[in-house]
């Protein structure tokens, strides 16, 4: 099997765009295309990571628009949809499709136009992956998220301003970031007083919604300088998928996301590595208590232990372990499907040296996108090339 | 503890014209709600369990302020799990559902907490169907809040 190198990365300005998921797709792929050196139809795939721009805007059939957009003809292309891991899923496509020999040149590109909707038609689009169980009792992802926090802060004793110092190291980060969302740090008095969503969560607890898109380009290792530097590109080193049960409330343990432990699993032993190994990781921080529970299944903290790392320091940009270095979802923004391709993105400026500001120790970094509330999960590891 | 007899196409309980609170038991012992084609072990479907007649305890709750087209607001929302008695030995068979609101006419749900006796109360419309994105005629609309068991 073939090593996968990353060649190309980019990602637009996510925010409240005037741009259409089309045009975002496009801004964010040209891009990757000038950062690798090559042009559309240079490329064998093309893949589009995207939730539901049908249901956002009535546009369907964009893989083959944005190959039409980039002149990518006579490229294979197929979009790819697992809800808010669509970016993790992705990735896994475009690295198999390369690692498979089945492609010598992949593309990604994921993208979500959300914005132009209210938040409860944003909120009930997304909702719509629940079960019909739990969709007629009006569930939606935030509400998830409030009963777990609920459960974990009992179960494990953990104060509810532990939460809160998670939105405000992600703020704090993404005010380095200039393809975050929000750029502005925010104290934990303002994050505590701020409305209630989901009790015991407030506002500043969850993701904003928004636009953007973000693009990678693929190859075999084998071949990746014939196109960038040799410190140019990153390695996946390992990658792994899987899902948990479709409803929530029938994990034995609802504050244990098995998605995440299964594909790590997957991921870690793929990679050689073990968690203790990893510089830096970008976590699918939707919601607070998600870094959390994330950081407990990837296996960097004893379970009930995650609020500590964070209360300790450990996890921020000077930390033993820094998490979300781009200010994660909850600061950078949640353009559904571009999330997880823009955390793969942050990850490679990080193993290449290429993060700014943002920049810390790593020579080895982990991405885990995560699809309704665990319901599915890519877990990627990146190198660097040198 | 299955209610074969009870299984037939309507899925109601004659007695009332209420339907029952439908989960699946599997031949290996286990229920699970909803009801799967197979267990989650793999295990064939035999039967069905009428949770009407289980209460439960609270594992947790909360209160969605924001809640999306055609659902109550605010929406207070527990996990239940059902005690299922002592002779049950399979996976914590538990269900998501609204906390039912005060008879007083107020329209302010239960309070609740983690740890609380409640019970299954049937509710002949939990959301309006078709004002959010699901096609209405694709699932079912009623179903089942909790209420406070009274000590």
């Amino acid at each position: 099997m073939e090593r996968v190198a990353i060649i190309g990365a980019s990602m637009t300005r996510f925010g409240q765009r005037d741009a259409w998921v089309r045009e975002l797709l496009a801004e964010a792929g040209a891009a990757a295309l000038d950062d690798a050196g090559i042009d559309g139809d240079d490329l064998d795939h093309l893949y589009v990571s995207n939730m539901a721009s049908g249901e956002f805007e009535g546009q369907t059939g964009v893989p083959n628009a944005l190959a039409h957009d980039l002149a990518a003809q006579p490229a294979y292309t197929a979009r790819i949809d697992q809800t808010s891991s669509s970016g993790g899923a992705g990735v896994y496509a475009a690295w198999q499709s390369v690692a498979s020999g089945a492609s010598d040149l992949t593309m990604l590109v994921g993208g979500e136009k959300m914005t132009h909707r209210t938040t409860a038609e944003a909120t009930d689009v997304i909702a719509s992956l629940t079960h019909p169980v739990e969709y007629k009792q009006g569930v939606t992802l935030p509400s998830f998220a409030g009963l777990t926090a609920r459960l974990y802060l009992d179960t494990y004793d953990a104060p509810r301003e532990s939460l809160g110092k998670v939105a405000v190291k992600n703020h704090r980060n993404g005010v380095d970031n200039p393809h975050a969302q929000f750029r502005k740090e925010v104290d934990l008095d303002t994050v505590l007083d701020s409305p209630i969503v989901a009790d015991p969560l407030r506002l500043y607890d969850f993701c904003p919604i928004t636009d953007g898109s973000a693009a990678l380009v693929f190859c075999p290792e084998s071949v990746a300088e014939e196109y960038v530097p040799e410190d140019e590109y990153a390695v996946i080193s390992g990658i792994g998928g899987a899902t948990d049960t479709h409803v929530v409330h029938e994990r034995a343990d609802p504050t244990t996301m098995g998605g995440v432990v299964d594909s790590s699993d997957i991921a870690y032993e793929m990679a050689g590595i073990s968690p203790d190994d990893v510089d830096v990781a970008e976590l699918h921080d939707m919601f607070t208590i998600l870094e959390f529970l994330q950081s407990e299944d990837l296996g960097f903290f004893e379970k009930g232990e995650g609020w500590k790392a964070v209360e300790e320091g450990v996890t921020d940009r000077d930390g033993e372990l820094p998490i979300n270095t781009s200010g994660g979802l909850k600061s950078k923004g949640h353009p559904l499907g571009a999330s997880g391709v823009a955390q793969v993105y942050e990850i490679v400026q990080q193993v290449t040296g290429n993060a700014g500001p943002r920049q810390v120790e790593a020579d080895t970094g982990l991405a885990c996108n995560v699809g309704g509330f665990g319901n599915c999960v890519t877990t990627a590891i990146l190198e660097g090339s040198q | 503890m299955s209610d074969d007899d009870a299984d037939d196409a309507s899925g109601t309980d004659d007695a009332t014209a209420e339907p029952a609170f439908e989960a699946a038991e599997y031949v290996d012992g286990t229920i699970t709600y909803p009801p799967h084609t197979v267990s989650p072990n793999g295990a064939e479907r035999v039967g069905t369990v009428d949770l009407r007649a289980y209460e439960g305890r609270v594992l947790t709750w909360t209160t969605s302020t924001a809640t999306p087209p055609g659902v109550r607001e605010p929406n207070t929302l527990a996990i239940v799990e059902f005690d299922m008695g002592d002779d049950y030995d399979g996976p914590a068979v538990r269900a998501l559902g609204q906390i039912a609101e005060r008879e007083d006419g107020g329209g302010e749900a239960f309070d609740v907490d983690i740890g609380d006796r409640v019970e299954p109360v049937y509710a002949d419309e939990l959301r309006e169907p078709g004002a959010g994105i699901r096609e209405p005629e694709s699932q079912d609309w009623d179903g089942f809040r909790f209420r406070p068991v009274e000590e």
